[in-house]
């Protein structure tokens, strides 16, 4: 643990430099009820970083932080200062630009009123891509990466709602990885999936760490022992500790509560 | 029932009487329904009746004659479409520029709550209040003089709100979901509106303007002072002139062309309710149709 | 697309061209949304700016609120006194409320609470037709088809009255209060009448003691509108009331509106003229009474939302 129980938090440190996203102090509040309270936190570069904690702990609003969504939500406030790639994420100057290389997948797949096809080839048209065959290229490597090609190859032009829930998470997915992320934040994406595509999506999550940092909040215990490199422990808007999932899982843990939490004895 | 010192609903069972009074309230209810209908019905009959055998292909098509005792009514349905038009290229874009502020920017403060009362108070205010309006902004302060310019104006003014309140409801039914999709690619609220929301909610926006189109076509008042004529024998070549219409020109047949053959007006007013209720038929087609394609 | 266009577009320092059409389409849609305000005091402030030169002038209160003379066009001794027409106004929206208000409301309960499926949207649709009738088509019906209609039903020597227009007002305001008082009532939660159903209440005994106190405020803002519709309603009171300066004795006198007092006298006044100015003043008084009335059924409407958004989970 950091001095001044700032898990992995710190100014200057070796930590700050290199991480890809520094978090510090984040207080996050909703009116008067507070959902997350003095976070300090880092996610490194080519890492899967789970965050755990039973519901209403405050991880879907540390993704929204992360990604600056505060602006559409009414009466979220955001203190503290978030880093990306070293600057401070309320100081750029085009949040478009951020947002773009932050891929979200939400717990339940959100497939936009449009073809598979322009599902994921929106994110490129967004940022200024034209040409047909450049677009074909993108939409066919996202939805393989994804594991989704072969199933929908044939049905590009159908709705993409019109796909089965597992098929939508996955395009989900492929519409995140269109952004070409450097950081990708994936909310409790098995919620709606069933285990056979949620161990698909697991496997492609391993792969996709070799090129970008991923946060992977889950209410499964379980997965994020099986996928994350460390483990951060919220609960109801405190950040407990974060660790090494191995150590943490193996019961060294710096808080007893943890240890509770994931032997399963509360949430 | 009344008077007793009961609980609020004695008893158990539906007792004969409480049935008997049920069904009584019921038939009378029915009844007054009905009662408010059914001059709908009476109207669009006795219109058909009086007035289809007036209507020709020549009715059409030709312009009224000898004093507006005969002839056709060309002039006034021609102009009706240039009233129209005019009106709706001046009012749609300001009106759905205002539902997409109010739908997707606007946050909950004083002035959003003021534009939405003006909102109410621009549909709620007298037609001839807004024909006063027309009179001294567009006739006389901007100079456009009684024209189809200044009375499409006046229009576009008084159905404003029909644009923005459809438009509005339109938009608002495009689930947030596909917003926050949408904003967490980095999209701006522009891209989110013009790739996602307008075009879902294209169809109820264009259900709105058929409305308007309707509520337009039949206004009498604001265009009496601000561009339309008692009779004109020729067709309007632009929007400084000023021209005959529909609404009008049953007014003006009616009450100030006495002797006119009795089924003349009918023959107008049957012309004039037909625009009007077509296009209100299509517009709950229209939505009845929309409402079963729903994308999500 | 070029290396260096995608990390252009990547770099969050940099803004591009949609930065910039975002901030344009939110200035335009801001100005498009405030555009509503602008032509509310638009109006106010262009028949103000004629209306109230007469104000300060000519205008004598007394005699605008107290004389029935109205006789602007007097070359000797014009005077403009508008209480014949005041009253003609109200005598006509009342006798349109009278009619209009069971009905609507019957209707709208009718077609809220007991009518079902396909019987139900039929009815709304018929509702909706109403509404589109246009005010013209209306006048047309009082004049043509009501007059001769009234002069032999009661057997007197005009049919175009206080009555005539009062029921073609009626019918005209009929819609609105059934639509906005349709939706008061479906603003009631069904919990209410489930709750009160399962008492053993029958179905009338349920909107009556709980559905309609419940929509009370809601009922009364439909009434309010429907007031507001009839009392800026010109055409039909133009055509079927007779247009006639007069206290009206009985519904079979004709009288004389507010608005088709303007909407007959404005097309034969000089511009700038005493006259013009007058009607101007009349516009004011309308402009002014509407808004208090649409304000007020907002007021009471508004109430409503906020208490149902409380209640939503």
């Amino acid at each position: 643990m950091v001095a001044g129980g700032a898990p992995n938090g710190g100014g200057a440190s070796a930590e700050a430099l290199s991480a890809k996203v520094v978090v510090q102090n984040l207080t996050i509040r909703y009116g008067n009820h507070v959902a997350l309270r003095g976070l300090d936190l880092s996610i490194r570069r080519n890492e899967i970083l789970g965050v755990i904690g039973p519901a209403g702990s405050g991880k879907t609003s540390f993704l929204r932080a992360l990604n600056r969504m505060d602006e559409f939500i009414p009466g979220m406030e955001v203190e503290g200062r978030i880093t990306f790639d070293g600057r401070d994420i309320r100081r750029v100057r085009n949040v478009y630009a951020l947002r773009s290389r932050i891929g979200v997948v939400f717990p339940l797949p959100v497939g936009l009123p449009l073809t598979v096809y322009e599902n994921v080839a929106l994110a490129p048209r967004l940022r200024g891509v034209r040409k047909g065959s450049e677009l074909d290229e993108i939409v066919e490597r996202c939805l393989r990466r994804a594991a989704l090609w072969e199933e929908v190859k044939d049905r590009l032009d159908s709705l993409g709602s019109l796909l089965s829930g597992g098929q939508q998470q996955r395009l989900t997915i492929a519409r995140a990885l269109s952004q070409e992320p450097d950081l990708l934040l994936l909310d409790e994406f098995s919620i709606a999936v069933d285990p056979v595509t949620t161990m698909r999506i697991e496997d492609v999550l391993k792969d996709l760490k070799n090129e970008m940092s991923i946060v992977l909040v889950t209410n499964l215990v379980q997965q994020a022992r099986r996928l994350a490199d460390r483990t951060a422990f919220f609960l109801t808007g405190e950040h407990v500790e974060t660790s090494d999932t191995a150590r943490i899982f193996s019961g060294i843990v710096k808080d007893p509560r943890t240890h509770d939490y994931i032997e399963g004895r509360f949430g | 029932m009344t008077g007793t010192a009961a609980p609020l609903f004695a008893g158990t069972s539906l007792n004969a009487r409480d049935r008997k009074i049920e069904w009584l309230v019921r038939a009378l209810l029915g009844l007054m329904t009905a009662l408010l209908i059914l001059p709908v019905v009476i109207i669009m009959a006795l219109l058909v009746v009086e007035g289809g055998p007036v209507i020709s292909w020549e009715f059409l098509t030709t312009p009224p004659v000898d004093g507006m005792t005969a002839g056709g009514i060309l002039p006034a349905l021609v102009g009706t479409v240039w009233l129209v038009v005019v009106a709706l290229i001046a009012s749609v874009p300001v009106g759905v520029a205002a539902a997409v502020y109010l739908s997707e920017y606007a946050p909950d403060n004083w002035l959003t709550r003021a534009i939405n009362l003006a909102i109410i108070n621009l549909a709620g205010v007298p037609s001839i209040v807004h024909a006063l309006f027309g009179v001294g902004a567009f006739v006389l302060f901007f100079r456009f003089g009684t024209s189809i310019l200044a009375a499409s104006l006046t229009l576009a003014v008084m159905t404003l709100p029909v644009v923005i309140v459809s438009t509005r409801e339109s938009l608002q039914a495009v689930p947030r979901a596909f917003r926050e999709a949408c904003w967490n690619m980095g999209a701006t609220r522009w891209q989110t509106i013009r790739r996602i929301v307008l075009p879902n909610a294209l169809s109820g926006i264009l259900t709105g303007i058929i409305l308007e189109v309707s509520r337009t076509s039949g206004e009498t008042a604001p265009i009496m002072f601000t561009g339309a004529a008692f009779f004109l024998p020729f067709l309007p070549q632009g929007v400084l002139d000023q021209t005959m219409a529909m609404s009008l020109h049953l007014f003006v047949i009616t009450t100030q062309v006495p002797d006119a053959p009795e089924a003349l007006p009918f023959g107008v007013a049957l012309v004039l309710i037909s625009m009007v209720l077509a296009m209100n038929a299509l517009s709950i087609a229209f939505r009845v149709y929309v409402r079963g394609r729903k994308k999500w | 697309m070029n290396p260096q266009a995608l990390a252009r577009s990547r770099d969050f320092d940099h803004r591009g061209r949609a930065w910039y059409a975002d901030r344009a389409v939110t200035v335009f849609v801001f100005i498009g949304g405030t555009s509503a305000i602008l032509f509310i005091g638009g109006i106010f402030a262009f028949i103000a700016r004629e209306g109230l030169g007469f104000v300060f002038t000519e205008f004598d209160a007394g005699e605008f609120f107290g004389s029935i003379a109205w006789r602007p066009t007097s070359a000797l001794d014009a005077t403009y006194g508008a209480l014949a027409l005041i009253v003609g106004t109200a005598s006509i929206t009342g006798l349109a409320m009278v009619v209009s208000i069971p009905f609507s409301l019957a209707a709208a309960v009718f077609i809220g609470e007991f009518a079902r499926g396909r019987v139900r949207e039929t009815l709304k649709v018929l509702v909706e037709l109403l509404a589109a009738i246009p005010s013209v088509v209306w006048g047309f019906i009082g004049f043509s088809i009501m007059n001769s209609l009234i002069i032999d039903i009661f057997d007197v020597p005009i049919g175009l009255n206080v009555l005539n227009a009062g029921i073609i007002l009626g019918l005209m305001a009929a819609p609105i209060m059934t639509t906005i008082a349709e939706d008061a009532l479906k603003a009631v939660p069904d919990g209410y009448r489930e709750a009160a159903e399962a008492l053993g209440a029958t179905r009338w005994q349920v909107i009556r003691k709980v559905v309609i106190p419940a929509a009370k405020n809601g009922l009364v803002a439909a009434v309010l509108l429907g007031v507001g519709r009839g009392f800026g309603e010109t055409m039909v009171v133009l055509m079927a009331s007779g247009h006639s300066i007069n206290l009206p004795d009985s519904v079979f006198d004709s009288v004389r509106a507010l608005t088709a007092t303007i909407a007959a006298e404005l097309g034969e006044t000089a511009v700038g003229s005493d006259h013009f100015r007058a009607l101007f003043t009349l516009g004011i008084l309308l402009f002014l009474v509407t808004f208090a009335i649409n304000l007020a059924a907002d007021i009471i409407m508004r109430g409503i939302r906020r208490k149902g958004e409380r209640g939503r989970p």
